[in-house]
């Protein structure tokens, strides 16, 4: 895969700039243009953080993919993405936008000879991830879950619960 | 899965188009998925209180149960408020959709939905303004901006209205100072006239208007968990203290919102008072039925925000006391600062607060009577008159998020800040633009700090997160401080989430935690963690800020 990481490398700034627009265009429009302005960390904490996190993602994916760093930086845009109105093949697409992304800037180069060798390898490290964050998504909604769960606890657990009449709260 | 979210055939044998398609905001039509609402309030509630159009219904059934001339009543209700609130009337002329508020709210930040934008939820109101109010709308309709209202309108003013947690970033930002958070208000107020309000803000109402506080915590109640907080005082520290009731002729009346005597973290919280009046010697008194410095009637009316505000001036007056000291909240502080006055005051009756322990005079409170627990205490510190180890609180690292109504609503921003530099060693501030008048809210506040709106609470609290996990990863922050009783009630879920690993505490209790007590005896923290010694044994790093 080395011929085809070099080209990787070379275009890194634009796939990424692709990569990173096709993700946030699964925003509404009126707001995908605020989430692509990323100089203010802290102002736009959605577009920072995928811009940031899909750059690690990348480096790794040329890298060493080290699952760890992986996982860390997959769960970051997750996490956001499992509590905001995606289903869960929405929240994840975005790993494989990448593939679109990277073939925007390669196509005539894999034409050369050896090259659809080394798409593919790279393809399933995409596909690798892509799995990966599956598991991410089921483990924030599970998380989310525990989290309802002890708030409610918390509550229960009131000082003096049985003496302050807690008040009947509405069912479903 | 809904329905809609199935690819059709076709769109898998072409690829996928990720894009979703572009829409009109003048659509209306909005889905109620779970965990992204709150209930609506159950009839008992709303009969309790007199209000309108008690039934049993929830926000994702299709039929509202709404009275038959429904339309009538709120646009009624809307021509009545643009007469009488003249700042609403303004709101909905003057905005030149600049859009300088666009991204500044937290939901929208947090959710990249369009419709979160300050300008586009005033929009959900003023668009019907115009459609039923102003000479153009009403000829030209939709092509002057105009929208009918219809149930569709109706639910949507009901879904993004109770996501809008009236924390007033926006206004910061807004070159006329438009007040998205009062337009909020107003909202509510129109779907309360037709019973279309949310549980957790009823529910507290009628039992706050019952006994005096949002549990419904009757008198012997309150009395046994002030004892029982007494009891463990007397655990941690070996040292009985008393902490008078009802007590008439008492200088000053405390007043707390009531999670503080029975909720946690605010309970360290409350520990910390009773410590440092103890300390100080100070002669005050809680009222049984002053029992809630919380006002959820803020959430839902100016009408039900008076009612509840008036017993504060009314125990004061029972009470006899001189002045009022109010606790950590949030809400509490915007209706006392902002409302009080002009609500239930002017409070003729009471003397201009002056502190008994250095003298100061809180020339702040002078016609309200009520000075924050904040403002005393700074006030004492800077005074020297209460002996501090700020070595104590060594297990803690700590930041601070300013609750949006102590800080924008009241301006209280250097007096907490004070306090922590003064009762902990390691203190550090999160980025600049989301602190202070610029704090990002909780996303839980307004009524909206449900478990079963827990998904749209996270979205909201997001950026505020996202800045705490910042310091956290860069300076190991692990208490995140606040002087709000919701903030208190809902960060711990929020912190679960985004940042595992820190905690959340009130001010007052590291104030209770650093305080040296003649003759107490202790080695732990409220919380029954180990004191950890002094800075010598700590890794050395500075105290300030990023
Ligand atoms: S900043 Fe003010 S004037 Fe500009 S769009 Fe927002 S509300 Fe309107
Ligand atoms: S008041 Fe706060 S929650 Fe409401 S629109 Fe403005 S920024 Fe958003």
């Amino acid at each position: 895969m080395i011929r085809l990481k070099e080209r990787l490398a070379a275009h890194k700034s634009n796939i990424l700039k692709k990569w990173f627009d096709l993700i946030v265009d699964t925003y509404p429009y009126d707001s995908s243009k605020y989430l692509k302005n990323v100089k203010n960390r802290f102002g736009n904490p959605v577009g920072s953080t995928i811009s940031m996190e899909i750059e690690k993602l990348y480096d790794e994916l040329l890298g060493d993919m080290d699952s760890g760093k992986i996982f860390t930086s997959l769960d970051s845009i997750i996490k956001i993405r499992s509590v905001q109105e995606f289903t869960a093949s929405e929240a994840v697409a975005f790993v494989f936008m990448l593939k679109s992304a990277a073939l925007e800037q390669l196509r005539g180069d894999l034409k050369e000879e050896g090259m659809l060798a080394d798409w593919l390898a790279f393809e399933s490290r995409i596909d690798k991830l892509a799995l990966q964050a599956f598991d991410s998504y089921a483990d924030s909604r599970e998380r989310i879950f525990d989290i309802r769960v002890r708030e409610i606890r918390r509550k229960a657990e009131l000082v003096m619960m049985d003496r302050i009449n807690m008040p009947r709260r509405a069912k479903e | 899965m809904a329905k809609d979210k199935i690819a059709k055939p076709e769109e898998l044998a072409d690829g996928i188009n990720y894009t979703p398609p572009k829409k009109d905001w003048f659509d209306p039509k909005v889905e109620f998925v779970r965990g992204r609402y709150n209930y609506a309030s159950t009839p008992s509630g709303l009969e309790y209180l007199g209000l309108p159009n008690p039934r049993k219904w929830q926000p994702d059934q299709e039929d509202w149960k709404l009275p038959k001339d429904w339309q009538k009543i709120v646009l009624k209700g809307f021509k009545e408020r643009l007469a009488k609130f003249r700042s609403f009337k303004i709101f909905m002329d003057i905005c030149v959709r600049c859009g300088a508020c666009a991204d500044k709210c937290h939901f929208f930040l947090g959710s990249g939905d369009p419709k979160n934008m300050p300008v586009l939820r005033a929009e959900l109101l003023r668009s019907v303004y115009r459609n039923d109010f102003t000479a153009f709308g009403r000829v030209l309709g939709k092509l002057a901006g105009g929208r009918e209202l219809t149930v569709d309108v109706l639910k949507e003013w009901f879904y993004y209205f109770y996501q809008c947690t009236e924390c007033r970033r926006c206004s910061v930002f807004c070159p006329y100072g438009i007040d998205t958070a009062e337009i909020t208000m107003m909202a509510r107020e129109l779907l309360s006239l037709i019973g279309c309000t949310i549980d957790w803000i009823t529910t507290p109402l009628a039992n706050c208007y019952r006994t005096g506080n949002h549990l419904g915590i009757q008198p012997h109640g309150f009395k046994d968990s002030i004892e029982f907080a007494l009891d463990d005082l007397y655990d941690l520290t070996g040292l009985k203290i008393e902490a008078p009731i009802n007590k008439k002729g008492a200088e000053i009346l405390f007043i707390v919102p009531s999670a503080d005597y029975f909720a946690n973290p605010h309970y360290f919280g409350f520990l910390g008072y009773l410590a440092l009046f103890h300390e100080i010697g100070l002669d005050y008194t809680f009222s049984t039925y002053a029992s809630e410095g919380g006002n959820f009637g803020l959430f839902h009316s100016h009408d039900m925000a008076k009612r509840l505000n008036a017993k504060m001036y009314a125990e004061a007056k029972r009470l006899k006391v001189k002045w009022l000291l109010g606790g950590e909240c949030g809400h509490m502080w915007r209706v006392v600062h902002q409302y009080m006055d002009t609500m239930n005051g002017p409070a003729d009756f009471l003397e201009e607060p002056i502190s008994p322990i250095t003298g100061t005079k809180f020339e702040n409170a002078k016609s309200t009577k009520m000075v924050h627990i904040c403002e005393f205490t700074s006030d004492l510190i800077y005074h020297n008159k209460i002996k501090l180890d700020p070595n104590r609180n060594n297990h803690w690292r700590v930041t601070f998020h300013d609750s949006c109504n102590p800080a924008r609503g009241m301006g209280l921003l250097e007096e907490p800040r004070y306090i922590l530099r003064s009762v902990c060693n390691n203190f550090y501030e999160m980025p600049e633009d989301t602190i202070r008048e610029k704090t990002f809210c909780c996303g839980s506040g307004a009524g909206l700090g449900t478990d079963e709106n827990l998904e749209m609470r996270l979205r909201g609290g997001f950026p505020r997160a996202n800045a705490v996990k910042y310091v956290h990863d860069k300076h190991d922050v692990n208490l995140l401080t606040c002087i709000c009783a919701i903030d208190k009630a809902t960060l711990p879920a929020l912190m679960d989430y985004w940042v595992p690993g820190v905690e959340v505490g009130a001010i007052h209790e590291l104030v209770g935690n650093a305080l040296v007590m003649e003759g107490e005896k202790r080695d732990t923290d409220f919380r029954g963690n180990r004191f950890i010694g002094p800075p010598e044994a700590q890794p050395k790093e500075g105290k300030e800020n990023v």
